[in-house]
């Protein structure tokens, strides 16, 4: 069973004045700060860039009881050619669908750039034995998905256990194997920006390769404070081992207004290297028609009613 | 990199995104070729003018009066006729009214005025949007209801006015320190003459329009401008009872002698050095923002800024590593792109004294950072700078340079930070970082400084009192206390109690 390295004789000590310190965050300070960003005004061409890399980065889902083939399947060829009229409009990033859809998507997407994404380890609560989180990773490796969204078990991580969370997320990490692992904090019931960012770099330290606000199955899923707090995170874990982490808001980001504010963000935060679906994803399903429409209006100067984009 | 470090994928990340030009539209503001000075609610013809610019692109703007003595006298006897006419009397519920009224004019103007103090001072339109704006009429908002509260806010003392105020206010926040003369001045039930500064007249002259509007009666309000030697003029003028001036030690001091047994009120607001004091337990993003904000806002040309940044030794490398990273996403240029952070320096005798300084700094030996950063070529401007490996004797550690530009020192105990940010003649503002509720408290107590921000920076409120010790001025604005400097009062025993 990994585990977090054990100290001999005593406890571990921070004895350099180093990067990432788990440290504090000031929630007004935060909060002024992303404001003041979401007030960037992007125009023209800077509009129709953001606009374009938030299509590229987008993480296209459904998870609901009622999720079919029919649907993965429809939400598949959406994701592929999210605009049949203008082909140079470019894929989404993945489809992030349940483990037992996964197969479908699998087949749906293969060969096209599109990436499989699954959620796994008892998505949304994270309450079921690490054993079964496991076999569930496993499972939808094998069936194909590119990459794993796991929850962190927030009963442990609230009740101050902390090395379970991280042990459970470095087992996740290997078994997930080849698979690129996302670590769900689920925001919402942290309850502080300082558990946020302790979280976070729990969850870098046990080896997320992204790290992500919410399951979406949630009131107050991600928000721009809460976000910024996560890229501050990544961004000394970077300037302390060089390792860049990928960041993914998901649930409430609908308009194309506010993914461009999630990028001025991330650009002015992490600088343009981030600026990549390798780094950056958005978790979002009515977010893709806005920003087509946004697209759209761009080109041709007027907004066309939502008749004319497809609804999956 | 071990496969770890690199992110898998392989889509390139672009080179840069360049953000598009959004300017605000200049269009809203409608200037006259030239300007006289605003007596008793009438324009009245400059004999001598000057040209005022903007200070981003050397444009000429308008053609503004000199107030000679003369023309001084002329203002200053309106606003006395006006203040035995009726303003002195009249129900205090009804200069309450005018000031409501200013107030509500501005909220609606704003626009037009945020882009006119920004074409003439240089400032960034979100800030004068965002700030100057409605500061400015939270300030009037915020006097109006005192106007016929004045015998609460001071009970048993019998509140009454002083008389004539004469008003002298710096370009730094044109508007917003017109409102924090204004406002009191007039819920007191005084009259005033005003002069706003040198280069930044617009928006106190497009005021004037907004007293008409809001037909307040002739004279209580009186504008002349030009430069020293009128506010001389007015320092001098015999009708003067109270002279408030907030400006540079230098002329705060020269005033002071002036005024010595004239029997004239005064209060001064003058310069700062203010420290910014970093304890190593403070959220540090959020600390470097405070920091940015303390001194990168409005180019540095705020008296309160924190132009000293003191940080806690054992942090030094990781806060200095990322103030200058945020440094490099400093957007500077056009006053009016609404993505502007730092704009324009207010005019080029600043512009110059502030690379005289900068230059001392680096021949005293203190290390320069300056941001990679294109500024225009037509137009004053100064690149955000720090200063590290600086000595508490440096000049740029002393003197108050009013320009983007932050000198670093370290302390090691709470003690000395507190000593080395009172080792200055100035002592205006403070700011403390730290998540330990009990020293904020502690240092709060031991700073001689007439604002301390505790995990804040540079925020502002008309309830709450600003003002200086020391070399910083006396008197204060703002809040109850700003009213007293505008009112004779009686002491309860002399009265009877």
């Amino acid at each position: 069973m990994a585990q977090a390295p054990v100290l001999p004789r005593g406890f571990e000590l921070p004895l350099e004045p180093r990067l990432p310190r788990i440290g504090s965050v000031d929630a007004v300070a935060l909060e002024e700060r992303a404001a003041s960003l979401a007030k960037r005004s992007i125009k023209r061409e800077a509009k129709v860039f953001a606009l374009e890399l938030a299509i590229r980065m987008i993480d296209l889902t459904t998870l609901e009881g009622q999720d079919t083939p029919g649907k993965v399947a429809a939400l598949a060829s959406k994701a592929i050619r999210p605009d049949p009229t203008h082909a140079d409009i470019p894929s989404v990033a993945a489809v992030c669908v349940y483990p037992n859809l996964v197969p479908t998507a699998v087949a749906r997407v293969r060969e096209t750039g599109v990436k499989v994404a699954s959620v796994a380890t008892a998505f949304p609560s994270g309450q079921s034995p690490l054993d079964a989180k496991l076999e569930e990773v496993r499972w939808v490796v094998e069936q194909g998905a590119d990459e794993v969204d796991m929850v962190i078990d927030r009963g442990a991580f609230l009740s101050g256990r902390y090395a379970k969370v991280y042990d459970e997320i470095v087992r996740v990490k290997d078994a997930s194997s080849s698979a690129h692992l996302k670590v769900i904090l689920e925001v919402a019931e942290l309850g502080t920006y300082d558990n946020v960012r302790r979280a976070s770099l729990l969850a870098m330290a046990a080896g997320a390769d992204f790290i992500k606000t919410s399951t979406g199955k949630l009131p107050g899923a991600a928000t721009l404070p809460v976000t910024l707090c996560m890229l501050e995170a990544i961004r000394d874990v970077y300037e302390e081992t060089g390792r860049m982490v990928g960041m993914k808001p998901a649930g409430g980001i609908r308009q194309a207004k506010q993914a461009v504010q999630y990028l001025v963000q991330l650009h002015e935060t992490l600088g343009v290297e981030w600026l990549t679906p390798d780094l950056y994803r958005i978790g979002a399903s009515s977010l893709l028609n806005d920003v087509l429409m946004q697209l759209r209006k761009e080109r041709t100067g007027v907004y066309q009613s939502g008749d004319y984009f497809t609804l999956d | 990199m071990t496969d770890l470090e690199r992110p898998r994928g392989g889509v390139p990340a672009p080179k840069d995104w360049t953000y598009a030009p959004a300017p605000e539209a200049r269009d809203v503001v409608t200037l006259a070729d030239r300007y006289g000075h605003f007596v008793g609610g009438e324009w009245i013809e400059a004999e001598e003018t000057y040209t005022t610019i903007s200070p981003a692109t050397e444009e000429p703007l308008a053609e503004i009066g000199q107030a000679t003595p003369a023309e001084v006298e002329r203002a200053v006897a309106a606003a006395r006729d006006a203040y035995d006419d009726g303003w002195s009397t009249i129900s205090p519920s009804e200069r309450a009214k005018y000031l409501f009224r200013i107030a509500r004019i501005l909220q609606e103007r704003s626009r037009e005025f945020a882009v006119l103090e920004s074409l003439n001072g240089g400032k960034p339109i979100k800030e004068s949007r965002d700030v100057d704006l409605p500061l400015a009429a939270a300030h009037f908002f915020y006097y109006a209801g005192w106007a016929d509260k004045l015998e609460y806010a001071f009970p048993n003392q019998r509140p009454r006015p002083i008389g004539v105020a004469g008003q002298i206010i710096p370009w730094n926040f044109p508007l917003l320190m017109l409102a924090w003369k204004i406002a009191p001045a007039l819920a007191a039930g005084n009259t005033v003459v005003l002069k706003p500064a040198e280069t930044t007249p617009l928006t106190a002259l497009l005021f004037c329009d907004v007293l008409r509007q809001a037909e307040l009666p002739a004279g209580v309000v009186n504008i002349v401008t030009g430069d020293g030697a009128t506010g001389a003029a007015i320092v001098k003028a015999e009708g003067v009872d109270k002279v408030a001036f907030t400006g540079s030690t230098e002329v705060g001091k020269a005033i002071q002698r002036e005024l010595a047994g004239t029997g004239k009120k005064l209060t001064l607001e003058l310069g700062g050095k203010a420290a910014n004091i970093i304890f190593d337990d403070a959220a540090l993003d959020q600390a470097v923002e405070g920091i940015v904000n303390g001194i990168y806002f409005n180019q540095g040309h705020v008296c309160c800024a924190g132009s000293r940044l003191l940080v806690q030794e054992s942090i030094y490398e990781p806060v200095v590593d990322k103030l200058k990273r945020r440094l490099a996403t400093l957007r500077v240029g056009d006053p009016l792109d609404k993505n502007t952070d730092v704009g324009a320096i207010n005019s080029k005798q600043q512009l110059e004294k502030i690379q005289e300084l900068v230059a001392v700094g680096e021949e005293e030996g203190a290390e320069i950072y300056q941001p990679p950063c294109r500024v225009p070529e037509k137009g004053y401007w100064f690149v955000p700078t720090v200063f590290t490996n600086v000595a508490q004797s440096y000049r740029i550690a002393q003197e108050e340079i009013f320009g983007p530009v932050l000198s670093i020192l370290t302390f090691r105990t709470p003690d000395e930070a507190v000593e080395k940010a009172n080792n200055t003649p100035y002592g205006l503002s403070a700011g403390v970082w730290t998540e330990k509720g009990s020293r904020i408290l502690w240092m709060a107590e031991r700073l001689r400084a007439g604002v301390v921000w505790a995990n804040t920076y540079n925020r502002f409120d008309p309830s709450s009192p600003f003002g200086g010790y020391k070399e910083s001025g006396f008197g204060r604005e703002g809040g109850r206390h700003g009213l007293e400097p505008y009112l004779q009062l009686d002491d309860s025993e002399a009265f009877g109690g």
